[in-house]
């Protein structure tokens, strides 16, 4: 699905490089998840993955299934199947969620030549997939993010997930700024949306989220690499130990 | 010096008007004041931002009618009553009867003695003069050829559509509107069209106790427009007076709105969204807007929002004046604009004068970007960017828009903007 090759990117304003040769390949169907200290490039990477400003690449390569989504503008990359459920997602004052949604969702099958959704349509699928995860009418209604909560905001970034029904999606610190039962109710929307032919990137700094959505493949990212790779019970290890050990293994230190 | 005497700026301008006919001693008094006032100049504190050559050259820069006839006419979905003019003269065969339930509607020029309005005609400009000086405000009252006198008792059946017909390319109408909204009553006035080469208009509403007043107007999209309009306003206790102005495109466009706020417990709030593009002709928009508290608990709103593109110029100027003993006043004013690019330019003078200690009052002023986080949010969603972009100015103008109670008036303004930013992406 997924196929990163030696990708290197530095910041473009300063001479700072974030990202040292990241080699890592999800497989359709699958689950993988990346953990590492603060200022390992976790979040650079989803966001050169989707194609934000302010970063250049400079070597390397990220194929999805097959296409390279470094030359494609960031709406090709979500009409092509990626999609990054952001750490912090953007208020929109002014622009209803559903306009949002149905501009968001018909734009994409307009980009892959499906007719667009009927007002009709479009609202008896919003409000199925908004119940599961509870959310109701009104968080609809208004503004995207506008005054929601921290987990409103993680559930409507789920239930953008579930509407445009990405084949490769990227979980960016889902899991930061939530309690325990928002983020029980985040994994569940995650997991209803587990299938074969759909694959995740999730990216947490704690095991916690990954007891709810259990990966397949934890990788370990550090000084903008993956430095380890191996399966859950990698996350559980970072969890009693921390990174120091495995950094040291690697010949790296921790980041203060 | 030759022996030939050069005429004044202001004779130049007055020469082929009429002066006389209905409310013939407001006219006079207007003519004198004007006389002594003078025409404004580039010198004036309020119009150096906005060159008003233009608007007191003799005879108007001669503009084409535009053809709008590509886009189904505002307001055509709300059941109203129209009423017409083409280049300043009502066109009663257009036009709808002047009956509507609730509501007496007369021409001016058909009603020397004025009826009711005989006393109002010209007094609120005359109120509005002070402290500052609007010499075109004073010209229109010496010099208007027509305009109507609406009276509303009740609560009107339906809106009042004044729609103003651009067809002579040198036409340069002066329109007077007297409207008063007796105790209780309810009224929505709806204007839109060019009405002119150049157009001058004034409005002059009077708010009765606890009665209601909406203004929704759109201006636009002739770029050729160069049109001077004021309203001046009187709230009463417990009056409700709301008005709303888009404005697309444009060479010249100054908006005064004059606000007293006389009785206790009184609401106005004023609003604007302007959307400029220089590509094709130039665009200068100009809000001035003045709201005197004179009353106890008043609540008062100003927001103005532009967006500007291609080297177009926006500028505001706002004031709240809260005369002593106006306590408990709450007003509030913003003014925004968003620049889509680096050769536009925004102009703000927000000013609060307050006499009165017990009050809330706060103005703010910004001129920002298109956030490119939201803009990359979008994106990232598959919205490709001038979609974005333009979800984007809907986002920024939504404050100004939210300001039209009636949904439907709203969804329509709301539909123009959209086809306007259609119509005007890179």
């Amino acid at each position: 699905m997924l196929e990163i090759k030696n990708l290197h990117v530095k910041l473009e304003e300063e001479d700072k490089v974030i990202l040292k040769g990241v080699n890592l390949t999800v497989e359709t169907g699958k689950v993988h998840a990346i953990m590492g200290p603060n200022g390992s490039g976790k979040s650079t990477l989803s966001y050169v993955l989707s194609g934000r400003d302010g970063y250049e690449v400079t070597d390397g390569s990220a194929l999805l299934e097959g296409e390279e989504l470094l030359e494609m503008e960031p709406e090709e990359r979500a009409a092509a199947g990626l999609f990054l459920a952001f750490q912090y997602p953007v208020e929109i004052p002014g622009v209803g969620n559903m306009t949002f949604l149905r501009t968001a969702l018909n734009a994409q099958r307009k980009a892959r030549g499906q007719d667009e959704l009927s007002a009709g349509e479009f609202l008896k699928v919003v409000r199925e997939k908004a119940k599961t995860l509870k959310i109701d009418a009104d968080m609809l209604k208004r503004p995207v993010n506008v005054g929601f909560s921290g987990g409103e905001k993680k559930r409507n970034e789920i239930l953008q997930m579930a509407m445009l029904e990405p084949k490769m999606c990227i979980l960016d610190e889902t899991d930061s700024g939530l309690d325990v039962d928002a983020m029980r109710l985040v994994a569940d929307g995650v997991n209803a949306l587990r299938d074969a032919g759909r694959s995740f990137l999730v990216i947490t700094h704690y095991q916690r989220l990954l007891d709810h959505i259990k990966p397949d493949v934890v990788h370990i990212m550090a000084d903008g690499r993956i430095i380890q790779t191996g399966g859950p019970e990698l996350a559980l290890e970072v969890e009693q130990n921390g990174y120091a050990d495995i950094l040291k293994a690697h010949g790296l230190t921790e980041a203060v | 010096m030759g022996a030939a005497v050069q005429k004044s700026t202001l004779e130049a301008r007055l020469e082929g008007l009429s002066t006389t006919g209905f409310a013939p001693a407001a006219r006079k008094d207007a003519l004198a004041r004007l006389v002594a006032m003078g025409l404004p100049g580039r010198r004036d504190e309020y119009w150096r931002w906005t060159n008003p050559a233009d608007f007191i050259a003799a005879t108007p820069v001669p503009a084409q009618a535009f053809d709008d006839s590509d886009e189904a006419p505002v307001f055509e979905a709300t059941d109203r009553v129209k009423l017409v003019f083409v280049d300043g003269v009502f066109d009663a065969d257009a036009s709808d009867d002047l009956a509507l339930a609730g509501v007496e509607i007369t021409r001016l020029a058909e009603a020397p003695d004025l009826n009711w309005a005989s006393g109002l005609y010209g007094t609120l400009e005359v109120a509005g003069q002070t402290p500052v000086a609007r010499p075109l405000a004073a010209l229109n009252t010496a010099a208007a050829t027509d305009g109507l006198l609406i009276r509303a008792t009740a609560k009107a059946e339906k809106p009042i559509n004044l729609i103003y017909i651009h067809r002579s390319e040198v036409s340069d109408p002066i329109l007077h509107h007297v409207i008063r909204l007796e105790e209780g009553a309810e009224l929505t006035i709806l204007e839109n069209g060019p009405a002119g080469a150049r157009f001058n208009k004034v409005m002059e509403v009077d708010v009765a106790k606890g009665a209601r007043f909406h203004h929704v107007r759109v201006q636009g999209r002739d770029h050729e427009r160069r049109a001077a309009t004021a309203i001046f306003a009187r709230v009463a206790e417990e009056a409700l007076f709301k008005s709303f102005t888009l404005t697309v495109n444009g060479v010249l466009t100054r908006n005064e709105c004059v606000i007293d706020m006389v009785g206790d417990d009184a609401v106005a709030h004023v609003a604007g969204a302007a959307l400029g593009d220089g590509a094709s002709d130039a665009f200068l928009h100009d809000d001035t807007v003045f709201v005197t508290h004179g009353a106890e608990r008043g609540e008062s709103r100003q927001v103005f929002k532009k967006v500007l593109k291609h080297g177009a110029v926006g500028t505001f100027q706002g004031k709240i004046l809260v005369k002593p003993g106006a306590q408990k006043t709450d007003g509030y004013q913003i003014s925004q604009s968003l620049l889509l690019d680096d050769d536009s330019q925004f102009l703000a003078k927000p000013e609060l004068e307050i006499y009165a200690d017990d009050v809330k009052c706060s103005h703010g002023s910004t001129t920002g970007a298109i956030d490119e986080t939201a803009l990359f949010y979008l994106r990232s969603r598959g919205v490709p960017m001038e979609e974005a972009r333009g979800l984007l100015v809907l986002s920024f103008l939504a404050d100004a828009i939210d300001e039209i109670e009636d949904e439907g008036l709203r969804d329509d303004i709301v539909g123009r903007l959209e086809a306007w930013l259609n119509r005007h992406r890179d």
